[in-house]
């Protein structure tokens, strides 16, 4: 008795339709798992980097876009046109100087505020019972299910001179007059701490829940008190956690734009508002698009070099 | 009387006067309503080499685990060198571990494995690195001192492990199935380095293992545990030839354990009706019992000789059927069943290489064994 056909294409059917004639051009079913990625990153990061990196060579000029095109084609000769003069522009300005070194001042001081506070969280959690720790995780991330922006304006409520925590202060009598707390680096920092706690946390969390307890036992055997097992043993196998977290909470946190927006007051100079006004008021495209090319290896270069050290201090 | 003053000093457990250098007393441990250890008390002496032997779950672990000071107990008292340990944290105990699954520090060299205990009792360094050199160096590990644990074998790192348990010279070494990794013949080897080690640098082991072979091997005595209780301690010829219950006589070793009921109560020897084997079994010795009592006689294997004619002059015997033979090389297994329906287990050595007439399946039978080659068990 033949065997009833299955609705819609068998196994082989399907194989003998698509991965058939792409294996005939070379295409294993491998490259194309991984061209896909490939293709992602090439249209959407790649080719949108080298347009930036065009702009950032270009004449600034009224027209629409705002910029002047890179060379000119007569027909027989190539005319190429580039300007170096707004990467020279962000060296004469201090101003430009001044917001890179205060961003990533204040990337470095809020991923190393999140490490402080992150650790011993993360901690916590990886050595809870189980059951509990679920529940802990889906605290630290239940947070994301508001929107960001809606959780920034909220601090902008406990912070004011007539916000939540003013208010309190002032009705237990422990101040007279309010403090300032709004628009002030302070809350620039606290706002970046709490937004981006979490991403510290997770990746922390991770590497200290596949810890060892024996080896943290074998550390107090050999006669290490708790605070050497913690610096011995603890910190070096959870390293691959801290360093995950710092990046995930530095390299955002230097270009964060809507947190100095709402939080920071006039001189907190990040390098995100830059951008956003040398975009959008000056309409100066060139001059951004060189202080984000800039940006970006300001943040690229060190990672690549610390991610070198690391691979070279693994094959040891 | 100068050879029993040596047998004593080899022997202190046999010495009154002999102070215990670790007194387990009445311990017990709860989790929660679960009982892991319940009342054991032991004590061991100085240069011993005690094995606490046990299957799985019988709370063997959990009692060295309350040795080291992973655990407090729920009750009871430890004493090491007569100092009483309730309160004192691992790293204030005069004892170093080797743990089951070895818990090298996977980012440190082995040397660093090794020096790390001297370092964190403020060793100098310079002292630190000679320790740790001739520690490397008594477990032939010297030309590895560089490597990470990763890179090492098996039995390697069991050699690091034991390495770094020992630089400190504990008065204590609590080892947990040390040898549980390793393949047989690997652990043969560490055996009897084990043992040269613990001779020459003169600690107190005490080790856990559900191997009743590698107690054998290593102990100076045996306590056997079941259910979180001690249920013998003895030396390891006690503990396999004069075990005290079913259980013991069972778990170590092979045994054949036959019930009977007393029908002849004399000084010199009692006889146990067995229907077991269809036969009444004859003991060669007197055991404090009362008629019709059931007693429990347990006979191991290598102790059953198997003839084809009816053996003379002995008094315990029965006919049967060889139903299964094992050949291990050094000796036969034989599953005899007898006419009763019983089956016996029985061993022979293989003296020579090829026997003529050898027993063999389906061949008819009978087993026997003397009159003092079992065990009268009441438990």
């Amino acid at each position: 008795m033949p065997r009833a056909q299955a609705p819609g294409m068998s196994a082989p059917a399907l194989w003998r339709w698509t991965a058939a004639p792409l294996a005939r051009l070379g295409l294993s079913g491998r490259t194309l798992v991984i061209l896909v990625p490939v293709i992602w990153l090439l249209v959407f990061f790649l080719i949108p980097f080298l347009v930036v990196a065009k702009i950032s060579l270009s004449e600034p000029m009224i027209a629409q876009p705002p910029y002047a095109p890179l060379g000119t084609w007569d027909g027989l000769r190539l005319t190429l046109d580039l300007n170096f003069g707004n990467y020279a522009f962000l060296l004469d300005d201090p101003l430009y100087l001044n917001a890179y070194v205060f961003s990533i001042q204040t990337a470095f001081v809020s991923a190393a505020l999140a490490l402080l506070i992150g650790y011993p969280m993360a901690w916590y959690i990886a050595r809870s019972p189980e059951p509990r720790r679920t529940l802990l995780l889906l605290l630290v991330i239940l947070p994301f299910w508001t929107s960001f922006l809606l959780r920034v304006y909220a601090w902008q409520g406990f912070l004011r001179s007539n916000g939540v925590i003013n208010n309190f202060l002032i009705a237990t009598g422990i101040i007279d007059t309010p403090l300032v707390m709004l628009q002030t680096n302070f809350a620039v920092y606290l706002g970046i701490v709490y937004t981006y706690l979490p991403f510290m946390i997770l990746p922390l969390y991770a590497t200290l829940v596949k810890l060892d307890d024996s080896l943290l036992e074998a550390s107090a055997d050999l006669g290490a008190r708790p605070v050497a097992t913690f610096f011995h043993v603890t910190l070096p196998l959870s390293m691959p956690g801290v360093i995950a977290g710092f990046m995930l909470v530095f390299v955002p946190a230097i270009g964060e734009f809507v947190i100095p927006e709402l939080l920071g007051g006039p001189n907190t100079l990040m390098i995100g508002k830059v951008l956003w006004g040398e975009f959008f008021s000056n309409r100066d495209w060139p001059v951004a698009s060189a202080v984000a090319i800039v940006m970006l290896v300001v943040v690229v270069v060190p990672f690549m070099l610390l991610r070198n050290a690391q691979a070279r201090a693994e094959a040891e | 009387m100068t050879s029993q003053v040596a047998a004593t000093l080899q022997k202190p457990w046999l010495d009154q006067a002999e102070n215990p250098f670790v007194r387990i007393h009445r311990v017990t441990k709860k989790f929660g309503d679960f009982i892991a250890v319940h009342d054991v008390s032991i004590d061991i002496y100085k240069g011993e080499l005690f094995c606490l032997l046990g299957g799985s779950g019988c709370g063997k672990s959990t009692l060295l685990r309350m040795l080291a000071g992973f655990e407090e107990p729920s009750g009871g008292r430890i004493e090491i060198d007569g100092q009483d340990m309730a309160g004192f944290a691992p790293y204030d105990r005069p004892t170093n571990m080797m743990f089951q699954s070895y818990a090298l520090f996977p980012h440190m060299s082995v040397e660093r494995n090794v020096a790390y205990g001297l370092l964190r009792e403020g060793v100098s360094r310079a002292e630190a690195r000679d320790r740790t050199a001739e520690m490397l160096k008594m477990v032939q590990l010297e030309r590895f001192a560089g490597r990470k644990p990763h890179q090492l074998s098996g039995g390697q790192r069991q050699r690091v492990a034991l390495a770094r348990s020992l630089v400190k010279r504990p008065k204590l070494l609590l080892l947990d199935e040390p040898l549980g990794a390793l393949d047989k013949k690997l652990r043969e080897e560490t055996q009897f380095e084990l043992i040269r080690i613990q001779e020459s640098l003169g600690v107190t082991f005490i080790i856990v293992t559900h191997d009743q072979e590698e107690a054998m091997t290593l102990a100076s005595r045996i306590g056997v545990m079941n259910d979180g209780e001690i249920v013998q301690v003895g030396e390891p010829v006690e503990i396999y030839e004069y075990p005290k219950s079913r259980f013991v006589a069972d778990f170590v070793g092979s045994v054949n354990i036959l019930e009977g009921r007393v029908t002849e109560d004399e000084a010199n020897f009692i006889r146990l009706g067995c229907p077991d084997i269809g036969a009444e079994i004859h003991v060669g010795h007197g055991f404090s019992c009362t008629l019709n009592q059931t007693l429990w006689y347990a006979i191991r294997p290598e102790k059953i000789r198997l003839t084809r004619e009816r053996p003379e002059g002995r008094h315990n015997n029965a006919k049967g059927v060889v139903e299964e033979v094992a050949y291990l090389g050094n000796l036969s297994i034989y599953r005899v069943r007898l006419d009763s329906g019983r089956v016996i287990r029985a061993t022979k050595a293989n003296l020579s290489r090829h026997e003529d007439g050898a027993i063999t399946w389906d061949d008819p039978v009978w087993v026997s064994w003397d009159d003092t080659a079992g065990v009268v068990l009441s438990a």
